[in-house]
């Protein structure tokens, strides 16, 4: 079984470039400011010492290259900075908003999960009828609908005028978290839906007109145990790289919600540190997301090699 | 006792057939309109008997054996007729009772392997599903009685190979795959849809006589459908022959391959190399097949018949007793036997 | 050359139809319904200025934060201006920015991608990796970073999109290029002498543009969305210019009472997008039928 994974290393060596590139973006971001950082973060009341005294402070007064490498220096200690709001190490603030952030993700991909399986097999059941095209529409909607915009119809339909739900925050203890986060997962959940409905339902139908389905009813196999044991695995093979593709741009998509309903994961972090100016905490917030990105990239190959055995990834490799 | 649990073969006089198609019509209904496929199809098939079900591409035989099967593609409906297994209405029975015969009862085996089988799931765990299903057998039970089929159909080293997954074998593997599968409740009827097409034609012969020897120690009857006379006459004791959805010739292989009744029978058997008769000169029919929607009024290859005459296109032969045992469907058949007319 | 090479050539530049759907545009459902939807927003963009029936900028404190009522149908927000006004304005705003948005990336990424696929080699590599790294980054997080970098404004958000959506035109082009040059006909044409050039831009191109046209639609959905989040967040369109996202901003303060002035310019969203969906399957229907996903 393990010899299946023999691809991950390489597959890790081939994200080091990307992750270098993500290094490079990260930190020319910041410095694609027009005009100074230091007095950017200083205000224009500044006077000329205390700017040169931040800059020096900041290294800015340095070749770019040199600060390029000091930068990346920094990083591979694990140091990301210190804030310049907060004036603690942004590494600290990091590990505090991971878990939120985290948790806020994988609950929106059950979720998500949980939406779309149910509604992808009704509609691939009998497609061209009723229940495939009020799946279809939903899944349209679905599409158009700025997340944050569902979020706020979310919490005035069942926070604010059913009261069934907190307003925002994320609570205090591990249960109360899951009742904070609720609403949140649940609007990224129906951002995601739609994606995975429209690829699980095109390969369910696929396969369901496959001839070892065919195989399994001459066997007698029909309904929940025909999905479960035949139609499902094969269904989800193609759908998981969609899955893996969309749970990045969840991760951008949760920026946005952790300010509507107030979470303090890594969205609340990034947008606050824009707005005051921070940027040793938004490099850090934006070289974690991406990081994260890259390995949930590998991730969606491991799992798609143990859900086809026909793919053998190790093979690539060597090609 | 109902007719079903009790074996033809050991009733005294017996007449109910193992399965009998009574006037069986498939199509399509477009719009108001019926496409008709297969048409007025009668077939019978003892306990015990090995039936071959021969035409060539399009004549519907592989229809008539996902009718009976009950694997109709979608569009494709029953427009008229029965089929009857053991005395059992088989389209009107309750559903549940239809998946209860499907394997212990009515087996298929499936013309190409690599798509026929679940390529993420182990063929053990695929051989196993029909017995764990039907038979209730444990887990464990179920994937000994896997293994002991694999050996029975003549896969060699099968505790090893149960693990694998169908694309990690070849295709006359894949295939005895397929037939332990079919075979695994024990079913009183199995339906091959051109099983051997598929397959080397050294493999071929190897699968054929697995299926002959099968049925032959276990009493099963086999359904089977191929556009091969050599197949045919391998496997199968007895024979219908189809051309564009009709019947046009049944009775025992031997004697309808050395007196043809049906014009057409006998334009296959001309046309066919036989390596026996090397020198022999080929004759093939004149013409094509009919598309299903134009089929001509009266007998379907009266456009292509040598013995054709003018009563033949104004009504659809019935397919009649020609001699004990025979049945033709051709108003000219005391004329096969005849030189051709040049 | 050979007379068979030239017959070849000559054969060549007369281009290949890819599948087009037998069905004329108009018999087409989706691509009608899409086609009106758009149409009618294009068309009340268009006539803002006489359909509104406010200034969408005025301020009228008096009237603030009032219902629904005849002489202001959608009420008033709390600076007193009219929803509705704004609401007509802001079609104005988001479908222009939306489309125009799409431009940049569109051009740049598919020659990217074109290029990359027709000549391989190390380009390639080069270029995909870059796609790569850009792919790391989820959209959202690079969009508002760049915006923020840049400056909120019109053409900050040009620039964001631009850099954050390139990637996906080259990689659709990339793969339409790489099938497309092992294609008979364009083998043919090289052989009849055509430069590279040529092949490329006569040839090849109206062929694969097709898949990227499609892609674009969805594509305009994606950047009024991303237009309208980053007006939520305040890095849009500078206020006091009516624009939708912006308007749920002020909206959500008094979701309780005038719950319309934060759901209705979403709905209006929801709109559009479903328009632009419905105008992107139909012209993947009519220009390649049985491919879409």
């Amino acid at each position: 079984m393990l010899e299946r994974l023999r691809f991950v290393p390489g597959r890790l060596l081939q994200a080091v470039p990307v992750i270098f590139g993500v290094t490079v973006v990260v930190f020319f971001m910041v410095h694609l400011l027009p005009g100074n950082p230091a007095l950017a973060i200083l205000g224009q009341t500044a006077t000329e010492d205390r700017v040169a005294a931040l800059n020096h402070q900041l290294g800015l007064d340095q070749p770019l290259w040199k600060q390029y490498f000091t930068f990346l220096g920094h990083l591979l200690t694990g140091d990301l900075g210190t804030s310049i709001s907060y004036q603690r190490p942004v590494s600290e603030l990091i590990t505090t908003a991971i878990p939120v952030t985290l948790s806020l993700v994988v609950f929106a991909l059950v979720l998500a999960l949980v939406l779309s399986i149910p509604l992808a097999g009704i509609a691939a059941g009998r497609p061209g009828r009723g229940r495939d095209l009020a799946v279809r529409a939903f899944t349209l909607v679905g599409q158009g609908m700025p997340q944050f915009w569902v979020g706020i119809m979310l919490l005035l339909l069942l926070a604010v005028k059913a009261g069934a739900f907190p307003v925002g925050g994320y609570g205090e203890t591990a249960g109360s978290h899951v009742y904070y986060l609720f609403l949140p997962a649940l609007t990224l959940a129906i951002a995601l839906s739609p994606q995975i409905i429209r690829s699980l339902r095109a390969s369910t139908i696929n396969v369901l007109g496959s001839d070892y389905v065919g195989t399994a009813r001459s066997k007698g196999a029909a309904g929940i145990s025909l999905f479960r044991g035949h139609v499902l695995r094969n269904a989800a093979i193609p759908t998981v790289s969609i899955v893996g593709v969309n749970l990045g741009y969840l991760v951008g998509g949760s920026l946005v919600i952790e300010k509507v309903f107030a979470i303090p994961g890594l969205g609340s972090l990034m947008i606050n540190a824009i707005f005051s100016r921070d940027f040793p905490t938004i490099q850090a917030v934006a070289l974690v997301v991406a990081l994260f990105v890259v390995v949930v990239g590998i991730l969606t190959d491991v799992v798609y090699t143990f859900l086809d055995p026909r793919v053998d990834l190790s093979a690539k490799e060597r090609a | 006792m109902t007719a079903v649990e009790q074996s033809p073969l050991t009733l005294p006089g017996a007449t109910t057939p193992l399965l009998q198609l009574d006037r069986l019509t498939l199509g399509l209904r477009r719009g108001g309109r019926e496409v008709r496929i297969v048409e007025d199809v009668d077939l019978t098939v003892g306990a015990g008997q090995r039936v071959g079900l021969v035409g060539e591409s399009g004549s519907g035989k592989s229809l008539t054996l996902r009718a009976i099967a009950g694997l109709l593609p979608a569009g494709v409906e029953v427009l008229g007729g029965g089929i009857e297994y053991a005395g059992e209405d088989l389209l009107r029975m309750p559903a549940k009772r239809r998946r209860a015969l499907a394997g212990p009862d009515i087996a298929m085996v499936f013309q190409e392997p690599m798509t026929a089988l679940n390529p993420v799931m182990r063929v053990g765990d695929q051989i196993a599903e029909g017995p764990r299903r039907h038979l209730g057998l444990s887990k464990k039970a179920a994937a000994d009685l896997a293994v002991q089929l694999m050996t029975r159909v003549g896969i060699p080293d099968p505790e090893r190979r149960a693990r694998a997954h169908p694309h990690e074998l070849s295709g006359g593997l894949r295939q005895r795959i397929m037939i332990a599968m079919a075979v695994s409740c024990g079913p009183r009827l199995l339906l091959c849809d051109e099983p051997t097409t598929a397959l080397d034609v050294t493999v071929q012969l190897q699968v054929l006589r697995l299926l002959e020897q099968l049925c032959a120690d276990t009493g099963t009857a086999l359904v089977f459908v191929t556009h091969d006379l050599a197949v045919v006459t391998q496997t199968c004791t007895d024979l219908s022959v189809m051309y564009a959805g009709h019947i046009v010739e049944t009775g025992p292989v031997a004697d309808t391959f050395t007196r043809p009744r049906h014009p057409y029978t006998r334009g296959l058997l001309e046309s066919a190399p036989d390596f026996d008769h090397p020198d022999r000169v080929l004759v093939p029919i004149p013409g094509f097949p009919p598309n299903v929607a134009d089929r001509p009024a009266g007998c379907p290859f009266a456009p292509r018949c040598g013995y054709v005459q003018p009563h033949c296109t104004e009504a659809p032969p019935p397919l009649a007793e020609v001699a004990p045992g025979r049945e033709a469907a051709c108003y000219e058949t005391h004329r096969l036997g005849e030189e051709l007319p040049a | 050359m050979t007379t068979t090479a030239v017959a070849t050539a000559r054969r060549a530049a007369r281009r290949p139809a890819r599948s087009r759907s037998l069905r004329p545009w108009y018999r087409n459902g989706t691509l009608v319904t899409g086609l009106v939807i758009v149409g009618l927003l294009v068309l009340v963009a268009v006539l803002a200025p006489w359909l509104a029936p406010y200034d969408p900028v005025k301020q009228d404190l008096q009237s603030a934060l009032q219902s629904p009522s005849g002489s202001h149908w959608l009420g008033t927000d709390k600076y007193g201006r009219d929803v509705l006004s704004r609401l007509i304005w802001g079609a104005r705003v988001d479908l222009r920015v939306g489309f125009l948005a799409v431009l940049i990336p569109f051009v740049f990424g598919s020659v990217m991608g074109a290029l990359a696929g027709y000549f391989g080699g190390w380009f390639d590599a080069v270029v995909m990796r870059v796609v790569d790294v850009f792919f790391a980054f989820p959209f959202y997080v690079l969009v508002i970073v760049l915006v923020f970098v840049l400056g909120a404004g019109e053409k900050s958000i040009y620039l964001a999109i631009a850099a954050v959506s390139w990637g996906s035109y080259a990689k659709i082009l990339r793969g339409e290029l790489l099938v497309a040059k092992k294609q008979d006909w364009v083998v043919a044409a090289r052989l009849g002498g055509m430069s590279h050039a040529r092949v490329l831009g006569r040839h090849i191109t109206p062929n694969v543009l097709s898949q990227a046209l499609i892609y674009g639609m969805s594509d305009i959905v994606m950047d009024i969305l991303a237009i309208v989040t980053l007006g939520y967040l305040g890095l849009g369109i500078a206020p006091p210019t009516a624009e939708w996202g912006s308007m749920i901003l002020d909206g959500q303060e008094f979701i309780t009472t005038q719950w319309q002035q934060a759901t209705i310019p979403g709905l209006a969203v929801v709109v559009t997008s479903l328009g632009l969906s419905f105008l992107g399957d139909g012209l993947s229907d009519q220009l390649s039928p049985g491919r879409r996903s």
